[in-house]
Order: C-alpha cells, then sequence, then structure tokens
C-alpha cells in the first residue's frame, strides 16, 4: 500500500489536500478490503484505536529505540535536514528577488538600474538552479538509505518471529505477526517517503519564511502569526474528525463486502431457498449505509481545504491594509510590503501539510513501536553450538519429569515419565485439550518444556545440533501445509540436496507412484497457495513423501481429522504403514485402527499421562481407554 | 493538449474510450458534475480575479501609500477586495469539491447495486467458475478504479478556463509576459506529464512486490511449523531479504525519478518568475507596463504550476477508468438465469411429490459430460440413496432436483411438473436441497434457519429437534439468538450441517434433498436423524452417501457410474451383483472406521 502517486509539495494551493484525501480513502477501502479477504493484514481498527493517544513522551521512547535498532537512521536525518534547507532557499528567493528589484532596481532614488536588475536575477537564477541539484542529490541519498533501513527493519523482524518457539505462533497471533512484517512495517515506509521528511522540510520553511518576514516587518509578521495561529489546531481537530469519518467508512465498506461475501458464497442457499430478494435488500441497505458515510466524508473534503484560503485571504487583506497605511510611517518601501504579501502564500502550503502529518506521525510512530516491540520479544528457543549429533536408525524416546506451560499461564503438561524402545509404534490418544499434540510438539522441539527434560537416542534435545534433530525427528502436522511450488520443490524440502530420483523414490516407496502418474504434470503439477489446488489427503500424501526423503529415527504423526475420500483415505493408511517402517513412530491417533495396531498407547487426561500399555492391556484395565473405546467401537458397530 | 502524450491511434482511440466514460458517469448524476463544474470555473475566475486585484492594489493602493499617502476609504476598499477574492476561491473550492465527491459517490453506489444484483441474479455457474475474491474486488477496487477519474475531472476542465484566463488577462497585461507564460506553462505540463509516464511503470512494480513481500511472510507463517520442522528458516529468510531487496531497489529507482523530476517542477516557475521580473523591470523602465502589471504576473505564475498537476494525474486515471469499466461492464452482462414466464407458471401439486430424471444430460464445459442421459424415478415417500466415486455427477444432480442449473438436454420433473415450468415460490417451497458445503449467515442461528419466515417457536424447535440440534443449541449462552459466523460462535462442522438441515425441514418439504448433508454429524447421531426423517415427515428424500449406515436406511440405491445410472436396485442385492458397487461400498467400509 505504497502511495503510488507521492503526494508532491507543490507551490500550488490545492495540491496536496486533493491527492492525499484521494489517497487516504483508498487506503482505507485498500486496507477493508484486504481485512475483509480474509486478513491479508492484521486488523486496522485496532491500528485506529492505539495511535490516537500516543504521548509524546512515547514518542521518544520510539524514536530512541528505533535509532538503536536501525543506526542508518541517522544519516537519513542529515540528508534530510540539508535538503529542507536548500527546498527553503529555493522558495524564498522569489520574494527576495521580487523586494530587492522593486525597491532597488526600478522605483528606487535611482531609478531603473539595468546592472543591478539583470545582475541580482542572474544570481537568483544561480541559487535556483543550485537547490535543484542539491535536492536531487540530498533527497536521492534520503531515499536510500531510508529504504535501505526499512528493508533491514523488515528481514530482521521477519528473522526474529521464526525464531520465536510455537507457542509465539497460535493461530490467533498469527495476523498479528504477519502485520507487523507487512502492514506495519508500510506504514513506516510510507511515513519515511513523505511524512517525515515533510515534517523536516515544512517546519525549515516555516521558520525560514518567518524569520524573512521578521527581517523586512516585524509588526506585519506579528499580524501575519495572529491570524495563521489557530489555522493549525483548527486543522488539527478537523483532521481527526475526518480520520473518524474515514474510519466509519471502513468499517462500512467491510459490512458491505461481508454481505457481497455472504450473497456470494451462500449463492447456492439463496437460490434453493428462495431468498434473493430478502437479500437483495440487506445488500442494497449496506450499499447505500456505506455511500451515506462516504457522503458525510465529503463534507470533510470539501470544507476543510478552503481553510487555508479563508485564513490566508484574511492575513493579505490585514496585511497589504496595515502595511499600505502605517508601514511608511514604520520605514517599510514599496517593495518589502509587495514581497511580504508573497511570503504570507508561502506560509498555506506547509502549515496545512503540518496538520496533515501529526496524524500520520501517530500512526507510523505507533506502527514501529509494534515492529521493535515484536523484536523484543524473547527468544526461548536457543540452539547448541555446535551440539551433539544422534546416530541415525530407530531411537530410543525417553521423558523425564515433564512439565510445559505457555508463558500467559496455563500448564498444559504436568510431570510427564516415560520412555519409547527404539522402534516402538506408539498411539497417543485423548481427548481435545488434555495434552496430547502439545507432547508432541515438545519432541520434535518446536517448544522446550518448562520443567523435565526429553531425551532422543539418550541425548538431552536440547543439546542436541540443528541439523541433527532435523535429520533424526520428523514432525507430519495434520494440515500438512505445502508451499506454493511444485510437489516436487515441496517433497525436497523434506532434505536439501535430495536427488529428482530420490524424490521419485520416496513416492515409489510409500506405494504412490499411481497416484503421482495420474497427476498431469506428475512430480511438476503446481500445488498452489497453500497447496490449495490439492485435496486435503493429497496434501498430506505429499506431506509423507516428504517425512520419507528425510528418513529420520523418529517420525510424529499428527492424524487428521478431517474426512478424506475414501480412496484417498485407503492411500494414506497404506503409506503411513509403509513410512512408519524401521522407526520409533509416535502418532497422536483419531483413528481407533491407529491405537489397536500400535505397540504402546498413551492416554492423557488434562496433561497428565493417566494410562499406557498395549491396546489390549488397557481395555483389560477398564479404565478410561477402555470406555474410549467402548464408544468408539458403539459408533462403528452401530455404523 | 487534449491528447494525453500520445500521437498513436492507440492512444487517441483509448482517449476517446475514456470520454466516452466520463461523459457516461455525467449522464447519470448531471446536476451534481454540473455544480462541481461551475464550482472549478467559478475557481479558475477567482483565482485569476485574485491576481488581477493584487496588481490593482499594489498599482493604486500600495505605491501610492508610499508615495505621498492614499485615503483610508482606498486602503480598506484594497484590503476587502484582497478578502473578498480569497473567500470566493474558498466558496468556490467547497462547491466543487462537495459536489465532485457526491458524484463519485453515487455513480460508485450505483455500480455496487447493479453488480451485487448481477450476482443474485446470474446462474450459479458464474460464482463456482470465479473465485471469491475476485468477485469482491468487482464490487470494490474495481469499482473504485472505474469512477476514480470523476474526482478530477471538474477541475480538469476548470484548468482549462483557468489557463484561458491567466492568458487573456496576460493579453490585456503585456504581449511579452503573455509568451512567456506560454513557453513555460506548456513545459511544465509536459514535463509532468513524462514525470507520470515514467513512474508510472516504476510504481505499478512496487505494488507487485510489495504484493510478494507480503505474500512471502503470509506462507512464511502460515507453515511456521512446518518451516520450523523441515528446519528451513534460513532458506525462508533468505527468500525474504531477495524480494525486500527488490522491493528496497524499485523504490529507490522510483525515489531517483522523483528526485530527479521534482525539483525541476517546483523550480521550474520559479525560474519563470525571475525571468519574468528581469523582463517587467525593463519593460517599466521604458514605460510599457507599470508595477501593479508586474505584480499581478509574478502571482499569476504561482498559481499556474499546479494544475498541470491535476491534468497529469487526470491523465494518468483515464487508462485505468477505461479497462475497469470495461471490466464492469462484462461482468454485468452476463446472462441472468431464465425464469418462466409467471403467465404460464405451474404450481407444484399439495401432496406428496415423486421425483423423476428423463434422458437428463449436463455439461458445463462442451464435451466434458458430467451427467449422461440419467433417468430415474422416486416415487412419493420413498427414500433413495445415490452412491457413486467422486466426479460421477452426485451433487449435479442433486442441484439440478433443485433448479440451480437446467439440464442441457431431457427434463426434470417433480410432482409431474416440467422444473423450467414451475412457479419458483411454489418450488422453493416443495423442494429443500441441503449441500454438502453448509453455508450459515453471519447472523443469529435463529434467522439462518427461518431464513426471513414468519413462524412459530414451536416450528423452529422442531425443525432443530429432528435435525439433532435442539441440545447443542440449547448450551449455547444465547440459544437460537446466538450470532454465528466470522464475528460469533464457531460451530463445529458436524454442527453446522445441523442447522443447515434444521432450515431445511423448517420447510416441511415434500421433497429433501441430502447432498452428503451429514457428512461431518457423528454416525451414530447421523443414523437418528435419518431414522427421525423417515418417522416424522415421511418426504420423498434422495441423500447422497458416503456412509454404509446411511446407505443401508434407504428404500432403494441408484448407483452413479461416470455420469450415467449404472445400477438401480437394494443394497443387498446391489452388493451382490455389481462389482462396482461392492468395490466403493468397501472403501466407505473401511473409511468408516474413523
Amino acid at each position: 500500500m505504497t502511495p503510488s502517486r507521492v503526494p508532491p509539495d507543490a507551490n500550488g494551493d490545492e495540491s496536496i489536500d486533493e491527492l492525499v484525501a484521494t489517497e487516504s480513502r483508498k487506503a482505507a477501502t485498500e486496507a477493508q478490503s484486504s481485512f475483509a479477504l480474509g486478513a491479508l493484514f492484521d486488523d486496522p481498527t485496532e491500528l485506529l484505536t492505539e495511535e490516537i493517544e500516543t504521548p509524546s513522551a512515547r514518542a521518544m521512547e520510539v524514536l530512541r529505540r528505533g535509532l538503536a535498532v536501525s543506526p542508518e537512521l541517522r544519516t537519513g536525518i542529515a540528508f534530510t535536514i540539508a535538503m529542507a534547507v536548500a527546498t527553503a532557499v529555493g522558495r524564498l528567493v522569489t520574494p527576495v528577488l521580487i523586494q530587492q528589484i522593486l525597491d532597488k532596481g526600478v522605483s528606487g532614488s535611482a531609478g531603473f538600474r539595468p546592472g543591478f536588475v539583470f545582475g541580482a536575477s542572474a544570481l537568483a537564477l544561480v541559487i535556483v538552479v543550485t537547490v535543484m541539484v542539491l535536492s536531487r542529490a540530498t533527497y536521492i541519498r534520503l531515499v536510500r538509505s531510508a529504504e535501505g533501513m526499512l528493508c533491514n527493519l523488515r528481514v530482521q523482524a521477519f528473522a526474529h518471529i521464526h525464531r520465536l518457539s510455537i507457542a509465539d505462533h497460535n493461530e490467533s497471533r498469527r495476523g498479528e505477526l504477519t502485520a507487523r512484517v507487512t502492514s506495519d512495517v508500510e506504514t513506516i515506509a510510507r511515513f519515511a517517503q513523505w511524512g517525515g521528511v515533510a515534517w523536516i522540510v515544512d517546519s525549515v520553511i516555516i521558520i525560514g519564511t518567518l524569520g524573512v518576514m521578521t527581517i523586512y516587518s516585524w509588526q506585519l509578521t506579528l499580524v501575519t502569526v495572529v491570524v495563521m495561529a489557530p489555522l493549525l489546531p483548527i486543522l488539527r481537530m478537523l483532521q481527526r474528525r475526518q480520520l473518524r469519518a474515514y474510519d466509519k467508512v471502513r468499517s462500512r465498506v467491510g459490512q458491505t463486502l461481508g454481505v457481497v461475501s455472504e450473497s456470494v458464497m451462500g449463492a447456492g442457499v439463496i437460490r434453493a431457498y428462495g431468498i434473493t430478494e430478502r437479500v437483495r435488500d440487506r445488500l442494497h441497505a449496506a450499499i447505500d449505509r456505506q455511500y451515506l458515510a462516504e457522503k458525510h466524508t465529503a463534507r470533510y473534503f470539501a470544507f476543510m481545504f478552503p481553510l487555508g484560503d479563508i485564513f490566508g485571504g484574511i492575513a493579505l487583506a490585514l496585511v497589504v491594509g496595515i502595511g499600505a497605511w502605517w508601514g511608511p510611517s514604520w520605514g517599510l518601501q514599496s517593495g518589502t510590503l509587495i514581497a511580504f504579501a508573497f511570503l504570507v502564500n508561502l506560509l498555506l502550503v506547509p502549515i496545512a501539510e503540518l496538520g496533515e502529518i501529526l496524524d500520520q506521525t501517530q500512526t507510523a510512530l505507533a506502527g514501529w513501536r509494534k515492529v521493535l516491540d515484536v523484536l523484543d520479544i524473547p527468544v526461548d528457543i536457543v540452539e547448541p553450538d555446535p551440539g551433539v549429533e544422534v546416530a541415525a536408525g530407530p531411537v530410543e524416546v525417553r521423558a523425564e519429569g515433564l512439565d510445559f506451560s505457555y508463558r500467559d499461564g496455563g500448564q498444559v503438561l504436568r510431570q510427564v515419565d516415560i520412555v519409547i524402545p527404539a522402534g516402538t509404534a506408539v498411539a497417543v490418544v485423548g481427548e481435545t485439550g488434555s495434552g496430547k499434540t502439545t507432547f508432541a510438539k515438545l519432541l520434535c522441539r518446536l517448544a522446550d518444556p518448562t520443567g523435565g527434560r526429553i531425551l532422543i537416542g539418550g541425548v538431552d534435545l536440547r543439546q542436541i545440533s540443528p541439523a541433527s534433530r532435523f535429520a533424526a525427528v520428523r514432525i507430519v502436522p495434520q494440515d500438512g501445509f505445502l508451499f506454493d511450488a511444485t510437489i516436487r520443490d515441496n517433497v525436497r524440502m523434506g532434505r536439501d540436496g535430495a536427488t529428482d530420483d530420490e524424490v521419485g523414490a520416496a513416492f515409489v516407496r510409500l506405494g504412490l507412484d499411481w497416484w503421482l502418474a495420474r497427476l498431469p504434470d506428475g512430480l511438476d503439477t503446481e500445488v498452489g497457495e497453500r497447496g490449495e489446488s490439492l485435496s486435503v489427503g493429497e496434501r498430506q500424501l505429499v506431506a509423507l513423501a516428504r517425512a520419507q526423503l528425510a528418513d529420520p529415527g523418529l517420525l510424529i504423526l499428527d492424524e487428521a481429522t478431517s474426512a478424506v475420500d475414501p480412496e484417498t483415505e485407503r492411500a494414506l493408511s497404506d503409506a503411513l504403514i509403509r513410512l512408519s517402517r524401521g522407526r520409533t513412530t509416535i502418532s497422536v491417533a483419531h483413528r481407533l485402527s491407529t491405537a489397536e495396531a500400535a505397540d504402546l498407547v498413551l492416554v492423557f487426561a488434562d496433561g497428565e499421562l493417566v494410562e499406557s500399555g498395549s491396546h489390549d492391556e488397557l481395555v483389560a484395565a477398564d479404565g478410561r481407554y477402555a470406555a474410549l473405546y467402548e464408544s468408539w467401537l458403539g459408533n462403528t458397530q452401530r455404523a | 493538449m487534449n491528447e494525453p502524450g500520445g500521437n498513436t491511434s492507440t492512444a487517441s482511440a483509448l482517449f476517446r474510450r475514456g470520454v466516452r466514460v466520463i461523459a457516461r458517469y455525467v449522464r447519470q448524476e448531471p446536476r451534481r458534475f454540473t455544480l462541481a463544474v461551475i464550482g472549478a470555473s467559478m475557481y479558475a475566475a477567482a483565482a485569476v480575479g485574485a491576481t488581477v486585484v493584487l496588481g490593482r492594489v499594489t498599482q493604486y493602493v500600495i505605491l501610492p501609500a508610499f508615495s505621498g499617502g492614499v485615503s483610508r476609504t482606498t486602503v480598506v476598499q484594497g484590503s476587502l477586495a484582497i478578502l473578498a477574492m480569497g473567500l470566493l476561491k474558498a466558496a468556490s473550492i467547497v462547491l466543487r469539491r462537495y459536489n465532485g465527491g457526491i458524484t463519485a459517490f453515487r455513480v460508485q453506489a450505483h455500480w455496487r447495486r447493479r453488480i451485487s444484483d448481477t450476482y443474485l441474479d446470474v446462474p450459479l455457474e458464474f460464482h463456482r467458475s470465479r473465485p471469491t475474491g475476485e468477485l469482491l474486488a468487482h464490487t470494490d477496487s474495481d469499482v473504485l478504479a472505474a469512477t476514480e477519474v470523476m474526482s478530477p475531472v471538474p477541475f480538469t476542465i476548470g484548468v482549462f478556463a483557468l489557463i484561458f484566463f491567466a492568458l487573456l488577462s496576460l493579453a490585456f497585461v503585456d504581449i511579452w509576459m503573455m509568451l512567456l507564460a506560454l513557453l513555460l506553462f506548456p513545459a511544465l505540463a509536459l514535463l509532468n506529464r513524462l514525470y507520470t509516464k515514467r513512474v508510472e511503470r516504476p510504481a505499478e512494480q512496487v505494488q507487485e512486490e510489495v504484493g510478494a513481500v507480503s505474500r512471502i511472510v503470509h506462507e512464511s507463517f502460515d507453515g511456521a511449523l512446518v518451516v520450523k520442522t523441515l528446519g528451513r528458516s534460513d532458506q525462508e529468510i533468505a527468500r525474504l531479504r531477495t524480494a525486500a531487496e527488490q522491493l528496497k531497489t524499485t523504490r529507490t529507482y522510483v525515489g531517483r525519478l522523483r528526485g530527479s523530476f521534482e525539483p525541476v517542477l517546483q523550480g521550474l516557475p520559479a525560474v519563470g518568475a525571475i525571468a519574468l521580473l528581469a523582463l517587467g523591470s525593463y519593460e517599466i523602465s521604458i514605460g510599457r507596463i507599470n508595477t501593479g502589471n508586474l505584480v499581478q504576473g509574478i502571482a499569476l505564475f504561482s498559481i499556474l504550476a499546479f494544475p498541470m498537476q491535476v491534468l497529469g494525474y487526470f491523465l494518468e486515471e483515464l487508462p485505468r477508468a477505461v479497462v475497469s469499466t470495461a471490466r464492469l461492464d462484462r461482468v454485468v452482462g452476463v446472462p441472468r438465469a431464465p425464469a418462466p414466464d409467471p403467465a404460464v407458471a405451474e404450481f407444484l401439486p399439495d401432496w406428496a411429490l415423486d421425483v423423476e430424471l428423463d434422458q437428463v444430460s449436463f455439461a458445463y464445459e462442451p464435451d466434458q459430460s458430467v451427467l449422461d442421459q440419467v433417468s430415474f424415478r422416486i416415487a412419493p415417500g420413498e427414500v433413495v440413496a445415490l452412491v457413486g466415486s467422486t466426479g460421477s455427477g452426485k451433487t449435479t444432480l442433486c442441484e439440478l432436483l433443485a433448479r440451480l442449473a437446467d439440464p442441457g438436454s431431457g427434463v426434470v420433473r417433480v410432482g409431474g411438473v416440467d422444473l423450467r415450468r414451475a412457479d419458483p415460490d411454489s418450488l422453493h417451497s416443495g423442494v429443500a436441497l441441503v449441500f454438502q458445503e453448509t453455508f450459515l449467515f453471519a447472523d443469529t442461528l435463529w434467522e439462518n434457519v427461518v431464513l426471513g419466515r414468519e413462524v412459530g417457536n414451536d416450528e423452529v424447535r422442531q425443525a432443530l429437534r429432528v435435525a439433532r440440534a435442539e441440545r447443542f443449541v440449547g448450551e449455547l449462552p444465547m440459544g437460537v439468538a446466538t450470532v454465528v459466523g466470522e464475528r460469533g460462535v464457531t460451530l463445529s462442522g458436524g454442527q453446522r450441517q445441523r442447522v443447515a438441515l434444521a432450515r431445511a425441514l423448517l420447510r416441511r418439504p415434500r421433497v429433501l434433498i441430502l447432498d452428503d448433508a451429514t457428512s461431518a454429524v457423528d454416525p451414530v447421531v447421523e443414523s437418528e436423524i435419518l431414522a427421525g426423517l423417515r418417522d416424522e415427515l415421511a418426504t420423498t428424500t434422495l441423500v447422497v452417501a458416503q456412509r454404509v449406515s446411511t446407505i443401508e436406511l434407504a428404500d432403494r440405491v441408484v448407483f452413479l457410474d461416470g455420469g450415467t445410472v449404472a445400477a438401480e436396485g437394494t443394497h443387498t442385492h446391489l452388493l451382490a451383483t455389481v462389482p462396482a458397487y461392492e468395490r466403493i461400498v468397501r472403501a466407505y467400509e473401511t473409511a468408516g472406521e474413523s
């Protein structure tokens, strides 16, 4: 969401608002549509509520932390100041030249002095051209350093988030984390390209203009300042209201999109149940509400802007009137007064712009703070260097006094002790929330236990070198997430450097070559975003091949709960049996058959290991597992 | 100046199409648009007028004040004239911006209504063949892209007025000053055009690259678990770095362009003013003009720079408007689903209905037949299971029965009435289809079940009870008033399916079609539901089944294979006589263990 049209800080009096208003409206709707389209970025309303009251002390705090993370900013600021000064000089040349020529070259005591007039004009020309060259150079350097800083910040945040444990990566936070690296960095980028620069440039122009004015006449400067002073606060106030109005538009756009998406996704139901007219009413009502909200913004859009002309008109009228009446007695000259009139106009654009920027600044600071906050989340999985290697082949798995709780409380696992001999097939069963999935995640070090330890092949999991761990321990998650690439590339991720033959062999070994042969492009089939061109079951097949390629000593399977068509289902269970051969396998089981076939069944309840033993033993023991089995059996028998 | 930087015929064709698009939108909102144009022209007059006033005030107030003195009245008059011009400018801006904004918003709302009406009235196939995101974009970003051009249009017209007034006022002052303006402002306009043209492509590229970065981040964090377990963090970071650096490079390039053009665009008017000062001073000295004329000229030069940018903005938006308008025209031009002529529409009989397919064929694409000469009949009150492997045409068949599509050839009859001639309301109350994929509206459970019908509490309870949804609904904090969907309570797949079933049952349909509608419901509960349906409703039922238990509950089975009816009969009979049927049922049994 970068402004494709950078609002130019032009001399004309209409530029900024015209373009910015369109821009911000577009930004608002873009943000909203992406929100509705499955949260491309994180909830934009969150941004707005937070940013409104950021005390300036916190702003300085953000700046300090930001500078520590991105030291290259300092050079950027230096270039900005240099450019601001150049711009201000460029703007002031014309009024000063007017004053000089009128007072000294044309109507002075000596009458027309061609030498002075042409000399001064030539000098002014040289200054203007020099300023052009200087602004170009400084601006380009500025952009380069700002973009460099943004790029580094983005990569830094991204890398940091990937280093966080899986506990920080849960579903509800994913959107938020994504926003840190996308929309929040973009907010800063927008600010760096326009707002941040305008801050400095506008301040310097205002100070410079007021400075020249004061030299000409402090009395008229006073008049100007008194008249213009209310402009900024009034603009700010209207700006706030305008933002709120845009906010409303944004939520109305969201509602419209919501109703449209219902009418699209529910098209079948709407037709089959004959409720077209009802839905049409809802759609039109939403569209009308959106229009009313937009109409409301048109007021601000229309009335805020001419304020500059009104205040400018008042100031100019007063300056000319007062200057003409009392000026001569203050020792003013006519050319000076005329130049002063031009200087008054010069003030309008930067003042209007500052009003705009203040809010943008707060948004940018809020975004920046969020990115910095992410960088402050401690990384709790520290990889050993160099670490111990685990031998290839099936491994023994041992848990000793295993505890796990999330950072915000909530104990998930309590004192789990277990020994799983190498080559055992284990089924972990339990209700949702019993801790069985967490147990599986700890085994592949997606998080570290908060107490106790896990030994893989006799080595503490935390001591095992990352490379060896990735090779020895492999989890096949439920959803079989695939990257937007070919099947071949997805499988190859199982082991870097695997040849095409090895990838093909993985499918053959799992008895899936027939499935592959059925695909139009075989291994080169593109799987689409998140693998969505394949069915859920097919994605799992690819995930299994990926695990097969890695040939791990410990295989952890998180069985899928979702329904898969019968054919794929059979392919899956076949492939699973083949994949499990010659490894220690731990399955988080949802299927009765898996538990029945396992050498060892672990039953979890409320974070504790309550029963363990073979299927037959546990059924005979008539405990929790037996009850679970009973209900399972009941279902299938009656079915 | 009315040709957008192009001398090729395509550019002028595009421009002409753009003008036609604008004319079309203007015709929709003639009054508001006219007001906006009046505002823009008023602004042009006021802006030029202000420079004239400043020149005259210089000549007749300021200069005399410093050489001998003027009357108080003259000073006050001068000041008031300046103030009046300022206020006139302000008023004209309000007029233009307000009415211009309203014009655009109304045109947009108009588009949105037309597009959403289209979505409601076109055949279901339209929705199936397009991603939801694309359909949403039509009503949102495409509408903006098609109409955004309307916001600079009034001002663009005003710009021509401004140029006209400006040249006119200069012509009265001094021909040489006018010539200088004629030299400078086209140069500025060209430079602006050149800038927008050169920055256009890279700016688009920036957008694409922002999208690429965002896609990588999304994918990478969505697959964080896989990234971690495969130990691919480093590769992922490298992937993002490449994209982020590409973005940096492009943005730096855009910055370089901006840095090259903007100082020139800003400096050029200053250069003009300097030239004007030198020229004007000389002319004053020879008595051709007075000081007031010179001041007027300089003031005029300082207001002319910006309009050239508006012109650039307008020319930049124009092609987008043409392309997007054409896209939206295609959407609203999609043919509507055929409805029977109300005069000849037939009502379904009031009694138990039979269902009959007679030589029904259907294809989404020519040569890719989904159903081929399918014929069978379901007697009133009979329960028939439809069995077939994935892609055998089961869902299509169900949709034909609810007239979500019409057969390519052959006839579907319900209660003896050809569905193409059936009255829509009569059809909707007689036949209910429950989909495999449940769709719930973001509304209360109550609304999701009744769908706007006026029904009593008891009827809803009854429907929920038969659908075995009464208990879990009762356990929800707000009961039937609970809001479900995106912003409300999330129901499990099985729960959603039961709500959808209750929705169908509430209508007491005489034909019920269940397209694998209980697949996510626990098998035990599913059996209870189906048994309950038999006992309490005795409706004609077609059920697409993937569970043996479901099939066993049916009176009869229709076995669909490759779009044709391969066999028909009781479950046990087919199991014994049709090997293909036996294979598929065995596969269901294996899967059913879960």
